[in-house]
């Protein structure tokens, strides 16, 4: 109990100094370091969980207790301590830079490359004191967030944060929270499930089109999210919406584990495009620091002709353990997964879906294009699975590997499990190396060398890339070329 | 314009060029000839910078330019120019894009003025409609699915939008059905100039019945074995490299 007073005390310090910003105290953010049930209550009570939630969170996180990490990916990394971690209030925030001039200058060079202004810079590399001041900077002006409210409230479209869906939609978030990652999912999504802290919640009522794209660029910088984020996502028959997440943040701490995850339910005659830009500060040249990021992503295709697609490009983090995933139960359902994952220096990724075909005609494609250079590993792994009913069920597969360093690694996992047979399973792979011809050639038409890494790369994930929403797929682009930087010597 | 002094080059090893002297003046075109083997496409490469070439001894002088100590986009945006023989494929980019691409990266290079779109394209439509080279062929990825005639336009097309100072160029001329070979040709009149210089790189004479070289040089065993006007080559049509040797 005494740890439990301490942490109460602290806790509801912080929620005091909240409301007058961050100039104050920064220390007092935080909740004690480690993990047990104390801390999830206390997170809980922050959020004014409802008693359900609270119970849920408890359920989850003795059900993690009794888990261990998963080791059948092919990443390699040293034990995380999880009592040694702050799993409350945002740690990054305690050795923040003062100013732009104490952050590292590669960071803001590319931001600067990115076209980020400056005051946009401020945040995205957590100056102190930077993120409440700068939010109408980054959104240019505060209009066009009321303007972007009204627009979506005339739709009955509700876009808001989870803690606030919580209080102020509870029947909705209590039917489809944990519907599709249950709670007890797999060790990661426990852990999210006890101690995540925000998130985004959306709902698309029937026949409704969302009038714009929604993204958690707008939400994230203004609530300064945590690194447990949850994001639920549930699109009403005959209805459509795009979703873009961007995570162009670099974090500088020291291997902080991000676990996220998101669930999405459509159902009949609904259509849901998740795409996913994540740029976490990577760890430097020589493999130090950076993020762990292993997140559980998972939407099921309920309703008849549903659609779910994932579109993702995966630039950044230490390790990527992420697996989007399709569960098509609905009759004609279709999924699909475009990934683009660049490791660079020592990154580690491994990535991929699954797709789960259960109802009748249901249909999946996939599309991989992974990039390894200097040390980087990058696997590809992926389940296609169809189940006995699944009749007339189709996937096509393509796994394209390119290979820009002697000392990366390429590797394609896929699992196949067919039980049903007029089911029908396509699987192509290719591994190729970066040619000197097409650099030379690139070269003599006036690119310099990392333009023209950067525009063959562009070009190998233009399969990928062709489904990013435009205003996305151009900084996509250039980060590309940006996390490729210096990688062909 | 450009001059090259006592040249030897090793590729894989083995010693190629041994010792090439070669000075194009601005405003003329000259042309090398010579059989398998002799250095040509060696000659075309040194002079682009392709990293796989090892100069072992001389200079290339472009424009008071040590040409050599420059990398290959360098010496692109100093206004040097290679017709490749053989176009290589980038799958993804479309041939417009890269284009624009190419040419703002010159720009920046030069401290110019980033090309808009609009004048981008205003300017690649008319350079494309003079070399018969067709909206489609804009869009699709760089020379992915192109045959052997329209890859040559294509360096042909790229040649006139870049606009070079000095162009190199590596058997243009070779695969071409007489129609690509004329359109080619005319793309290549229409470049020179009193302020170019041209290096034409081919096996047969066929091609200097459509533009007139001012010296012909024939290079065997990576050496210019003899230099002349435009009767050399018909002597060569007569009599073979191997009276050369």
């Amino acid at each position: 109990m005494a740890a439990n007073a301490e942490a109460k005390e602290q806790v509801d310090k912080a929620t005091s100094e909240y409301k007058y910003g961050f100039t104050s105290d920064i220390e007092s953010e935080f909740a004690p370091k480690g993990l047990n049930e104390d801390i999830v209550r206390f997170i809980s009570a922050k959020k004014n969980d409802p008693d359900w939630l609270l119970e849920w969170r408890l359920k989850a996180f003795r059900g993690w207790q009794e888990m261990v990490d998963p080791t059948w990916a092919k990443i390699r990394y040293p034990e995380i301590d999880f009592q040694d971690a702050y799993y409350y209030a945002a740690p990054k925030k305690m050795n923040g830079p003062k100013s732009l001039d104490e952050v590292d200058p590669e960071i803001l060079r590319t931001y600067e490359k990115l076209g980020i202004p400056i005051r946009e810079q401020e945040v995205l590399a957590g100056i102190e004191g930077a993120p409440k001041v700068a939010v109408d900077a980054v959104f240019d002006s505060v209009s066009v967030a009321t303007t972007f409210k009204k627009e979506l409230k005339r739709a009955g479209v509700l876009f808001m944060s989870i803690s606030e869906a919580v209080q102020e939609h509870p029947d909705l978030v209590r039917k489809y929270l944990g519907s599709v990652v249950p709670a007890r999912d797999n060790f990661f999504a426990a852990l999210n499930a006890a101690v995540f802290s925000d998130g985004t919640f959306v709902y698309v009522p029937k026949n409704t089109r969302c009038p714009m794209e929604l993204s958690t660029y707008f939400r994230i910088n203004a609530a300064n999210t945590g690194q447990f984020e949850r994001t639920l996502i549930i699109v009403d028959e005959g209805s459509y919406v795009s979703y873009l997440e961007g995570c162009t943040a670099p974090m500088r701490d020291e291997n902080q584990l991000h676990a996220a995850v998101v669930e999405l339910v459509a159902f009949d005659n609904a259509e849901i495009k998740y795409s996913t830009i994540q740029n976490w500060y990577p760890g430097d040249k020589n493999g130090k620091g950076g993020i762990y990021n292993f997140v559980t992503k998972r939407g099921i295709c309920a309703g008849k002709n549903s659609k779910i697609s994932w579109t993702q490009v995966e630039t950044g983090s230490a390790i990527t353990w992420k697996y989007p995933s399709c569960i098509l139960k609905g009759d004609g359902s279709s999924g699909a997964f475009y990934s683009v994952a660049i490791t660079n220096n020592y990154q580690q990724a491994d990535t991929g879906t699954k797709m789960i075909h259960i109802g009748k005609n249901t249909k999946s494609r996939i599309i991989s294009k992974g990039i390894s250079a200097g040390h980087g590993q990058n696997t590809y792994r992926g389940l296609v699975r169809m189940l006995g009913k699944a009749e007339g069920a189709r996937n096509y597969t393509q796994c394209d590997s390119l290979l820009l360093s002697d000392t990366c690694g390429a590797h394609t996992i896929p699992y196949i499990e067919v039980a049903n047979p007029t089911a029908q399973v396509e699987h192509e792979a290719t591994t190729s190396k970066i040619s000197e011809d097409q650099l030379f050639y690139c070269m003599t038409r006036g690119l310099g060398q990392e333009d023209a890494v950067a525009l063959i790369v562009n070009g190998f994930c233009r399969d990928v890339m062709q489904h990013l929403p435009m205003e996305f797929a151009v900084e996509a682009q250039k980060l590309l070329g940006i996390s490729l930087e210096g990688s062909v010597g | 314009m450009l001059r090259i002094e006592n040249l030897h080059v090793s590729f894989d090893g083995n010693k190629i060029l041994n010792g090439v002297d070669l000075e194009v003046p601005v405003g003329k075109v000259h042309a090398i000839m010579g059989p398998n083997g002799s250095g040509k496409s060696t000659l075309a490469n040194t002079i682009a910078g392709h990293k796989g070439y090892d100069v072992t001894s001389g200079t290339v002088t472009y424009k008071d330019l040590d040409l050599l100590a420059l990398d290959p986009s360098e010496r692109a945006a100093e206004g040097v120019f290679l017709g490749f023989q053989y176009p290589v494929e980038i799958p993804g980019i479309s041939n417009m894009n890269f284009l624009r691409t190419a040419l703002n990266s010159i720009r920046r290079y030069r401290g110019e003025e980033e090309m808009s779109a609009a004048e981008f394209l205003g300017l690649l439509r008319e350079k494309a409609a003079a070399l018969g080279i067709s909206n489609d062929m804009l869009k699709r990825a760089v020379n992915v699915g192109f045959s052997g005639g329209e890859r040559k336009r294509n360096e042909m097309l790229q040649m006139a939008v870049l606009d070079p100072q000095f162009a190199v160029l590596d058997e243009t001329d070779s695969g071409l059905d007489i129609d690509a070979l004329r359109i080619v040709a005319r793309g290549i009149n229409a470049f020179h100039g009193p302020e170019k210089g041209l290096l034409l790189i081919t096996h047969y004479k066929r091609l200097l019945s459509y533009v007139e070289p001012d010296v012909i040089h024939v290079l065997i065993d990576g050496r210019i074995a003899r230099s002349g006007d435009k009767e050399l080559a018909e002597e060569l049509e007569e009599a073979g490299y191997a009276a050369f040797a």
